[in-house]
């Protein structure tokens, strides 16, 4: 057996041994929808467990608190995946401020920051998008002015997964308001008990909280914890969106559930709500659109393996960059046809007690809408595609 | 079984796929499908028989460079190739938009070997030699199942008989024979081989959209066939099991010429986008543009991923393939249909002229569309296959 089918065994056993207990309150459908004190205590506590464990961290030097492996995480994340344990919690840390502190922070850095991160004892968001930079990141408008050793930053962040929780923040700042894309620094930001932070929740569509506006006056931030050079904040916060894309295609699959299975839960559904008297099942259309969504889960799957077989992928990035747009809308059309299967049914949302599949359906369509407008946009999505891979002409 | 990762596509299937794309280049080039399809378009539009329009230079080149032999078995004197090498010629042949009867010759190709007999291997072995060959049996009241044929049998100890009347004959002008599904009174389907000069057997050429095809219509006046050329008895219905065994293959093919023409489509839409300028901008900047365009690029993808995968399952996976070469062949016949709609609307008043080249693919598009059953069609079946799994 090599190492990495030991790892996959240890990590199988590991995780049918310590399946932690369902929580006695619910969990909403991913890490950044997480509101209570309660929730958080329940997914830290697991996710050190996996920490300690060895399945999280595990490709990072030994030095910054991880394994010291390699391909390692891949396979961790595949059996987490396969046992539908508890998703973790600390998304935004492992999967954007890690990888960017590896790449451009300091030594000082790697040391002070990585290894709480893994651990889950310190949680991370990220500050880039403002009232007036979302899709154009390169607007970013809070500031940062140097005072000797230290920088001021002013400023106002939007749509903060996490913030309420965190310990820290990834911020993009302008530092120079000559240059467009060269005027940005990047900073870690402490965020719990800073004077002059202020985090707001904002209110999803579903009702549930999990992000937030996060307000900065005259906040202090030392000059030892800029990442990279000052002027270089764009090329950092290009390497953070690179991870954050990856991490969509995992979060769009919506926390353990595979799509296989939400297409049996589709089928499933189907015969079990009435339409026109009937079955929906019976009825041709849903049928066909049952089938559509279970082309567009097959497609998906074979589109990942294609990937790695490079003489049947025309372009390096033609089907990678595809990966974001394609899982989050087929995970809101899986949701749209739901809701048309359970017809009049899907006007009972979560905590009705006759609603069918406990709401979640309803749920998971607004929910959708998260994972199509973040992490770039669809539009921008496809924008990068056609410029990039196709070669179209630039939008800007 | 488990599927090998990279759908089995070795360096053998990429040498043939690269030197197919080159052959066709070369031999093959829009140039020449023009001049040879589209020259005359009264010819097209008005003429009371189908003009036929083919090289049969470049058909021998084919045969010898052994692409018939492709995927006959080696006990037949073929190369035994696998299946995700025959999509991957196939995907060429799309590309090239090419007229010619090898998509026909495959599909029956796949039937013969399923059926497995004596007749049978004689059949094969005809093909390599180059003879060209067609299915003949289903597409009558919209039926693609195995046992769907308009023709009937009568068995005898001397050989069969056959009286009928199939529609949609692919390539049926340039077969020298066709693989015929026929049944008899007890309702059990055989599978004959019969020249296409037998005596009785008569070829209505069909008038049909697509200029780079040619179907018909074949009768079957009380034709008599030998003993030795039943490929597969009506009896126990044996003809049906081996159609049925070949239909992942069939529908693999098809999806894989559909796959082959989109990508097409969608490399010449793109190139027109990236030099055509209104509004002094390159037309691509515009995101009413850019975006269809880009999804047309996404829906390609999923048919070819797709395809890939049933060609392979096929190869290793049999227990899986029908269900994947119906998503693949649904996938490809709605990216086929997307991706022809947004070719025509993106070049503009050009797009709507005989002289652009895009019209040929369109109508190839198609035509390959409701061959074998069309997306609705096969997601009809694709339901009742999850229903089961689920
Ligand atoms: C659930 C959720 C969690 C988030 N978490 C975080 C977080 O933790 N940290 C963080 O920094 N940000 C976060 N975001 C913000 C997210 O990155 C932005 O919402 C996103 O980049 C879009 O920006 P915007 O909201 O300003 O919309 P806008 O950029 O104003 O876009 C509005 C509409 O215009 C379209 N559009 C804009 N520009 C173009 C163009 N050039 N071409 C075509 N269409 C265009 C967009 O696609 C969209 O449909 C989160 C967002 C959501 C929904």
């Amino acid at each position: 057996m090599t190492e990495h089918e030991e790892f996959r065994e240890y990590c199988r056993r590991w995780l049918a041994e310590n399946r932690p207990a369902a929580p006695s309150f619910r969990l909403p459908l991913s890490p950044i929808e997480v509101m209570t004190e309660e929730q958080r205590r329940y997914l830290c506590a697991w996710e050190k467990k996996c920490y300690e464990a060895g399945l999280i961290g595990c490709d990072y030097p030994k030095e910054y608190g991880g394994g010291g492996h390699a391909g390692f995480q891949q396979i961790a994340g595949q059996e987490m995946g396969r046992a539908q344990v508890p998703y973790l919690i600390n998304v935004i840390g492992l999967s954007m401020a890690a990888p960017t502190i590896l790449n451009h922070g300091t030594e000082e850095q790697k040391r002070r920051f990585i290894p709480p991160l893994l651990a889950a004892d310190e949680i991370w968001c990220q500050g880039f998008s403002e009232p007036n930079a979302g899709s154009d990141l390169a607007n970013a408008q809070a500031s940062a002015v140097r005072d000797g050793d230290n920088w001021i930053i002013n400023g106002h962040k939007v749509w903060t997964s996490l913030a309420h929780f965190a310990s820290w923040m990834i911020m993009v700042t302008r530092t120079s308001n000559e240059h467009k894309y060269n005027g940005l620094t990047y900073f870690i930001v402490p965020i719990a008990n800073t004077k002059g932070v202020t985090v707001r929740p904002l209110i999803k569509i579903t009702g549930e909280t999990g992000f937030n506006e996060v307000l900065f006056e005259d906040v202090v931030v030392p000059d030892a914890y800029r990442v990279d050079e000052i002027g270089k904040g764009w090329t950092v916060a290009m390497t953070t969106l690179l991870y954050e894309r990856g991490a969509a295609e995992g979060a769009g699959s919506g926390g353990g559930i595979s799509l296989d299975e939400r297409i049996a839960q589709l089928v499933s559904l189907a015969k079990r709500s009435r339409r026109d008297g009937k079955p929906a099942w019976e009825d041709a259309i849903i049928r066909d659109r049952v089938a559509q969504l279970a082309i567009r889960v097959e497609g998906m799957r074979q589109g990942h393996r294609r990937m790695r077989v490079e003489p049947l992928t025309d372009h390096p990035m033609r089907l990678p960059l595809q990966a974001k747009v394609t899982v989050s809308e087929l995970m809101q059309d899986i949701a749209a046809v739901a809701l048309e299967i359970e017809g009049p049914a899907a006007s009972l949302y979560v905590g009705d007690p006759g609603a069918p599949d406990n709401g979640q359906w309803p749920l998971a369509y607004l929910n959708s809408y998260g994972f199509t407008i973040a992490a770039g946009s669809n539009e921008i999505q496809r924008n990068i595609l056609g410029e990039r891979v196709l070669g179209l002409a630039k939008s800007k | 079984m488990a599927q090998p990762k990279d759908f089995g596509f070795g360096s053998e299937e990429q040498m043939l796929r690269d030197a197919a794309r080159k052959f066709l280049k070369d031999h093959a080039p829009i140039e020449k499908l023009r001049a040879l399809v589209a020259k005359d378009h009264k010819l097209a539009y008005e003429s009371a028989v189908q003009p036929l329009a083919w090289d049969e230079r470049v058909w021998k080149q084919m045969v010898e460079l052994g692409w018939t032999a492709l995927a006959v078995p080696e006990s037949a004197g073929g190369a035994g190739m696998k299946t995700i090498a025959v999509a991957a010629l196939a995907e060429e042949i799309g590309r090239a938009a090419l007229p010619s009867p090898l998509i026909a010759t495959l599909i029956a190709t796949a039937v013969l070997r399923e059926a497995g007999t004596d007749a049978a291997k004689t059949c094969l072995e005809r093909v390599v030699g180059g003879a060209a060959a067609s299915f003949a049996g289903p597409g009558a009241e919209g039926s693609w199942l195995p046992d769907a044929t308009s023709i009937a049998v009568t068995e005898s100890g001397n050989g069969a008989v056959l009286k009928g009347s199939v529609p949609f004959v692919q390539e049926a002008r340039k077969a020298a024979f066709f693989v015929v599904a026929a049944r008899d009174a007890k309702g059990g389907v055989g599978l004959y081989a019969v020249a296409s000069d037998a005596p009785g057997l008569k070829i209505l050429p069909d008038r049909v959209v697509d200029l780079t095809r040619d179907q018909a219509r074949v009768e079957f006046d009380d034709v008599k066939v030998g003993t030795s050329a039943i490929v597969a008895s009506s009896t126990g219905s044996v003809g049906a099991k081996a159609v049925a065994a070949a239909l992942p293959a069939i529908l693999t093919i098809v999806a894989a010429d559909l796959c082959g023409a989109a990508e097409w489509q969608l490399q010449t839409t793109a190139e027109y986008a990236r030099v055509r300028t209104q509004f002094d901008r390159l037309i691509g900047f515009f995101q009413a543009v850019k975006h269809p365009i880009v999804n047309v690029m996404i829906d390609v993808d999923r048919a070819r991923s797709l395809t890939y995968a049933a060609a392979c399952a096929i190869d290793t996976e049999p227990e899986s393939a029908l269900c994947l070469a119906r998503m693949a062949k649904a996938a490809a016949s709605d990216a086929g249909a997307f991706a022809s709609s947004r070719s025509i609307q993106l070049h503009g008043g050009i797009g709507f002229t005989w002289e652009c080249d895009v019209h040929i693919y369109v109508k190839r598009q198609k035509h390959n569309q409701f061959y074998f059953g069309d997306g609705p069609y096969q997601r009809a079946k694709i339901a009742q296959l999850i229903d089961r799994a689920a």
